[in-house]
């Protein structure tokens, strides 16, 4: 009886040994963060674990806009919710007609469109940064809100388009077919039978474009520069610029702005985590 | 969803001799697919052929290796890759093994530690750009504490600063694949290790011969593609070091924008097309891997 116990213990003791540090080392930027928000800015700057008092001040400065670097908060918010829900509307729209002409039209010349958006996926976004940059600016879409849409589409839909292909392969042929015998057009099959199938990998798609969008700093800095017009992405890294940056008040954005990517994240967690682990693990 | 909307009810199609003829279903194929290939076409062919032609000129390579931080970006983005890559993956291989340990606490441990993939990185990035600040940084202020010296200037140092810009790099990426080669060892069957276990096999042979074999194809196959998602990382550099202290921190991802501001734009995509040597045998293995 002794043995196993003492085992056992020291079992523990080893994956604590190994939680503990994982804990911390997870959770310190986060708290960091979280602390700064909470802080006055004498309190923050003075290294404190946590403050001797704790005050919402720095929310009620965000919200009512009442900083110089603030004064278009809300606005920016309104930005990246609408761009981040544009880019996720439209990548789902282009990807899953992409994704239905391929694998349940078999569409001519689909096998080569899904490579070459495969290999688009594959090429890092921030290569693609400058030549996207000086396109719109041909295009003449500079400080327009449709460059970052249709630059984070373009970025967003080769991947979707690769997990909504798998997915859609993996349906019954005989579907389709029992459709066709019963006089189905393509578009009531793809009403019909295709998009209500499809919902759990639609909703994954949806939360990937729509999250990509919303975290996207390096084409969002690049292609917008108005202060009506940034996102709140933009607007965190431009507190940067000063030297006496109000800290308090941009980890008390950053703070605001990694809410709700964070909450979808976690309340989508069963598709993203799935969704994701399928795409690689399958490789 | 405008399509959506298109009425249904296509004629059945005329038998017409001179045209080929299309099934519906191919017509429909092709209007399906139509709003990508656009999309393709003016927001991937036209850049990508805009940009090599901007970095047409012999001339600008020249001028781009004359740039000693060229020399130094492209040694930062080899060491970024080797250390980083490295780092992440082992690291993340061993926590794989620790969170398929079956504990309640694992459990609710594992949904904090995706934490840092679940938020955005600019917040995060920036607050430990903060808590690394000389003076009134918390990593600083905990050194004096206890020690009673002062901390390091640690993003003054272009070492130590980009060395910095890695463990951002890798506490932003470790859970992602962490969560992968945890998938994978689940993916192992059980009655292996107990069947290893029943013929005394110690826990470092059931690795060796159990879970390795199983896991490498996969542990290569995240190795590629986090090499590429890693070349790509713009923020974690540009965001804590912003390239600096005096360009030395740059990687091939963030060259590119120092030569934008610059206003040369030849060399910003010259810097790029340098790079391509080493994304393209990367991409290729990673489409030889997907198309299987």
């Amino acid at each position: 009886m002794k043995m196993p116990t003492l085992k056992s213990v020291t079992t523990e003791a080893k994956l604590l040994l190994i939680g503990i540090p994982v804990l911390l080392w997870t959770l310190i930027p986060v708290y960091h963060l979280f602390l700064f928000s909470i802080s006055p800015k004498e309190s923050a700057f003075a290294g404190k674990l946590w403050p001797d008092h704790p005050t919402l001040h720095n929310f009620e400065v965000v919200f009512g806009q009442k900083h110089y670097y603030l004064s278009h908060f809300w606005l920016q918010l309104w930005n990246s919710l609408l761009i981040a829900v544009t880019v996720g509307m439209l990548t789902l729209f282009v990807a899953t007609c992409a994704a239905f002409a391929i694998s349940r039209l078999k569409v001519k010349g689909g096998r080569t469109i899904m490579n070459l958006a495969l290999f688009t996926y594959f090429i890092p976004a921030a290569f693609l940064a400058v030549p996207m940059y000086k396109t719109m600016g041909n295009y003449g879409l500079l400080n327009n809100q449709w460059a970052l849409i249709l630059a984070m589409v373009t970025i967003a839909a080769p991947y979707s388009i690769w997990v909504l292909k798998q997915a859609s392969d993996k349906l019954p042929y005989e579907l389709d077919e029992a459709a066709r015998m019963d006089g189905a057009t393509p578009l009531q099959l793809f009403r019909l039978v295709y998009l209500p199938l499809m919902m759990p990998s639609l909703v994954a798609i949806g939360t990937y474009a729509l999250l990509l969008a919303w975290n996207e700093y390096l084409y969002a800095f690049l292609l917008l520069s108005n202060d009506r017009q940034i996102t709140l992405s933009v607007a965190l890294g431009n507190f940067l610029a000063a030297d006496d940056s109000p800290w308090e008040l941009l980890m008390t954005v950053g703070l605001i702005y990694a809410l709700p990517p964070a909450a979808i994240y976690y309340a989508f967690k069963r598709y993203m985590v799935g969704g994701l682990t399928a795409g690689a693990v399958k490789a | 969803m405008s399509t959506l909307a298109i009425p249904r009810v296509e004629p059945a199609l005329p038998t017409g001799p001179a045209k080929r003829r299309l099934s519906p279903w191919q017509t429909w194929g092709l209007i399906l697919i139509a709003p990508y290939v656009l999309v393709f076409l003016v927001f991937v062919v036209y850049p990508v052929g805009y940009g090599l032609w901007l970095a047409r000129h012999p001339a600008s390579y020249v001028r781009l290796v004359d740039d000693p931080i060229f020399a130094r970006s492209v040694v930062n983005t080899l060491v970024f890759l080797i250390v980083g890559i490295n780092l992440k993956m082992l690291v993340a291989l061993l926590l794989s093994g620790f969170f398929v340990t079956a504990r309640t606490w694992i459990k609710w441990l594992s949904l904090v530690f995706i934490l840092p993939w679940a938020v955005p990185s600019i917040p995060t990035i920036l607050s430990i750009r903060f808590m690394l600040n000389p003076e009134w940084g918390i990593i600083n202020h905990l050194i004096f504490r206890f020690t009673g010296a002062d901390g390091p200037n640690w993003l003054n140092e272009p070492s130590v600063a980009l060395a910095m810009a890695i463990l951002v790099h890798i506490w932003k990426s470790l859970p992602f694949w962490t969560l992968i080669l945890i998938a994978g060892r689940l993916a192992i069957p059980a009655e292996m290790y107990e069947a290893a276990s029943v013929d005394g096999a110690s826990g470092w042979q059931k690795f060796k011969f159990i879970t390795w074999p199983s896991m490498q194809t996969l542990y290569l196959t995240s190795s590629i593609l986090s090499m590429i998602w890693t070349l790509g990382d713009f923020n974690s550099v540009y965001l804590l070091t912003g390239g600096g202290p005096a360009d030395l921190t740059h990687v091939l991802a963030t060259l590119g924008i120092r030569y934008l501001r610059l206003d040369q734009v030849d060399l910003s995509m010259a810097s790029i097309v340098c790079a391509l040597p080493l994304v393209l045998p990367l991409v290729y293995f990673m489409m030889k891997r997907l198309s299987k």
